[in-house]
């Protein structure tokens, strides 16, 4: 599937290519924008982002699969990332991520058919005082329980 | 006790009420100081950095050459990704312009005209929140090219904001910058430091956000008030995160050397059924974890801490109360660290795997004594052999736990070696593949 940046997003880059005194430097800003636009990040995007700031693609490739921020595959339209690491794991952490497989029915990585959900095992995401968290696309839910997490889902259900 | 990083005041996150509140009098008053007597002010206080290693920030400035033809940089480490550690975020959203001037001072002793804010692409909350104050400190013209006019003096200094995008080495100093340049976050060999080669080959200091967050108070309070601030050999205050089993988790602003027992017990409102404690991490997860029954007495700074066997870090404090089941928190710390080690030393991108493998091993029920010595050979032969100090902070927390908590786990493991096939690959290589066996 072809990619092309929309004029507006064309704008933005050359505004984020003045913050760096190389082109190459804009790379994780741009690709943020790729992902916007794409939703995931394709070999399209990559070579789209690779011309523009100059760069083979396989750089960009390189950046785009040292970050776990950048979908290499498509994603759910909300996608649930449950932290699981030390803090949260203590005060129930796990419980959260079991609950969500369980009501979703799909496991790390995965997306629901619809395409409406993908879960995501994240790693420490700096709620530890007000864990365990799910964090729903870029917004923080904390202080979570079961039945918390059945709303949130249920919320998400009926905006989509 | 006054809080210096996070005023109890009322939305201090606005630009006017940070202002009525003594708000960008210090880059006043440091403007008209020469460089050399901020950066004097800083080392006399004594502020130690808040982002683990606890280095004096002053004399971090001064390794900043003085002549170069190069441009100067200041990256301002906010990836904040320590599992256990959830300070920086506060700061962001509850005291973002102290930040920016604490940032524009540093910049302008050790003369750098740009600073890299780097923070955690997780914070899309605290990135747009941060953003917002940057933009009005640059509309109210305390930030770039207008900070001439404003304040009347020759400097001026550009504050950039750079998202992460989710992987923990990059709050490594030299893996932070590489990722500013655009490539994948691997750390670099040092020497050379940042001071001789940093961001696009040219000197750049690196601070925490909590360690730039204190410098206008010191400037303006003067350092004599900050170094009387708790323990002398690490003053000031700490943003202390508490969590796991306490009944209030959050974020404490105390006097360094407080002691940990009070943080926990009075601060952070002890341990909900008052459960004994197991086990504390006092420095975040990669930080070597202290016995429920050392803890009594502990201060927490950088010295106190070093002396009972462990380190302050980022101050995370994860408390576990007696129900809490120890292997499966190992494994789950290791499963962290193998997860992000980057992959460029052997001893970490292969250790890290190893160490999560034999501590599933011992969670199931199927590990031996014998698992136990194993995971301490390879935390050892990790520890030390890396580029960067996530080699460290794999083998930490395992080499301690294991042997301070040696008979919580040898509880866990069976006495005698059992494998599906009888080769103990790893004790008694030559029986493996016996010479014997070997034909041409």
């Amino acid at each position: 599937m072809e990619f092309k940046f929309t004029p507006e997003n064309l704008e933005k880059i050359k505004d984020i290519l003045k913050k760096y005194p190389t082109k190459k430097s804009a790379i994780m800003p741009v690709l943020y924008l790729g992902q916007e636009q794409n939703g995931w990040i394709s070999t399209e995007v990559m070579t789209e982002i690779a011309s523009i700031l100059e760069i083979t693609d396989e750089e960009v490739l390189g950046v785009v699969t040292f970050y776990t921020m950048f979908f290499e595959k498509p994603m759910g339209k909300n996608h649930l990332q449950v932290c699981t690491n030390v803090s949260c794991m203590l005060r129930g952490g796990y419980d959260i991520y079991n609950h969500v497989k369980e009501e979703l029915g799909i496991d790390n990585m995965e997306v629901t058919e619809d395409g409406n959900f993908s879960l995501e095992e994240v790693e420490c995401m700096g709620s530890c005082g007000t864990a365990p968290m799910i964090a729903v696309n870029e917004d923080y839910y904390e202080n979570l329980n079961k039945e918390k997490v059945n709303e949130i889902i249920e919320s998400l259900k009926n905006k989509s | 006790m006054e809080r210096i990083v996070l005023p109890d005041i009322e939305n201090l996150h606005k630009l006017d009420v940070y202002k009525e509140n003594g708000g960008y009098t210090a880059i006043v008053k440091a403007l008209g100081q020469s460089t050399d007597d901020i950066i004097d002010q800083v080392k006399k206080s004594g502020l130690r950095g808040r982002g683990g290693a606890a280095f004096v920030a002053g004399l971090k400035w001064s390794f900043m050459p003085k002549i170069t033809d190069k441009p100067k940089y200041l990256c301002v480490n906010g990836d904040e990704s320590e599992p256990g550690s959830f300070k920086d975020r506060q700061i962001l959203e509850y005291n973002p312009h102290q930040l920016i001037e604490g940032i524009l001072i540093t910049c302008y002793a050790i003369g750098a005209k740009t600073a890299y804010v780097y923070i955690r692409g997780e914070y899309h909350k605290w990135i747009n929140l941060f953003q917002n104050a940057l933009s009005d400190a640059y509309a109210a013209g305390y930030v770039g090219d207008k900070m001439k006019e404003t304040f009347k003096t020759n400097f001026a200094c550009e504050i950039i904001v750079h998202k992460g995008a989710g992987a923990y080495i990059c709050g490594e100093e030299s893996s932070l910058m590489n990722s500013i340049e655009g490539k994948r976050g691997y750390p670099r060999v040092k020497p050379p430091f940042p001071a001789q080669n940093g961001l696009w080959g040219c000197p750049t200091t690196i601070n925490n956000v909590e360690t730039i967050t204190n410098v206008p108070k010191i400037i303006n309070k003067g350092w004599e008030w900050y170094s009387q601030i708790g323990e002398p050999k690490h003053p000031g205050t700490i943003l202390f995160g508490v969590s796991g089993h306490v009944n209030k988790p959050g974020v404490y602003e105390l006097p360094s050397g407080t002691l940990l027992t009070d943080i926990i017990y009075s601060y952070a409102g002890g341990v909900p059924g008052d459960k004994k404690i197991l086990c504390v991490i006092p420095g975040g997860s990669s930080m070597p974890p202290l016995r429920g029954d050392q803890i009594e007495g502990v201060k927490m700074d950088a010295e106190s801490l070093k002396a009972v066997g462990s380190s302050i870090g980022t101050g995370g404090i994860i408390v576990m109360d007696e129900d809490t089941d120890l292997v499966k928190v190992l494994a789950r710390i290791s499963k962290f660290y193998y997860h992000e080690s980057c992959g460029q030393c052997t001893p970490c991108r292969e250790g890290t795997s190893w160490l999560v493998r034999i501590l599933d091993r011992i969670a199931q029920g199927n590990g031996s004594s014998h698992d136990l010595d194993l995971l301490i050979n390879v935390a050892s032969n990790i520890e030390g052999n890396t580029i960067c100090a996530l080699g460290e902070a794999a083998a930490w927390p395992v080499r301690f736990m294991v042997t301070r908590f040696r008979d919580y786990f040898e509880e866990r493991v069976q006495k005698e070696v059992t494998l599906p096939v009888k080769n103990t690959v790893h004790s008694m290589r030559d029986t493996a593949f016996p010479i014997t066996d070997i034909k041409d």
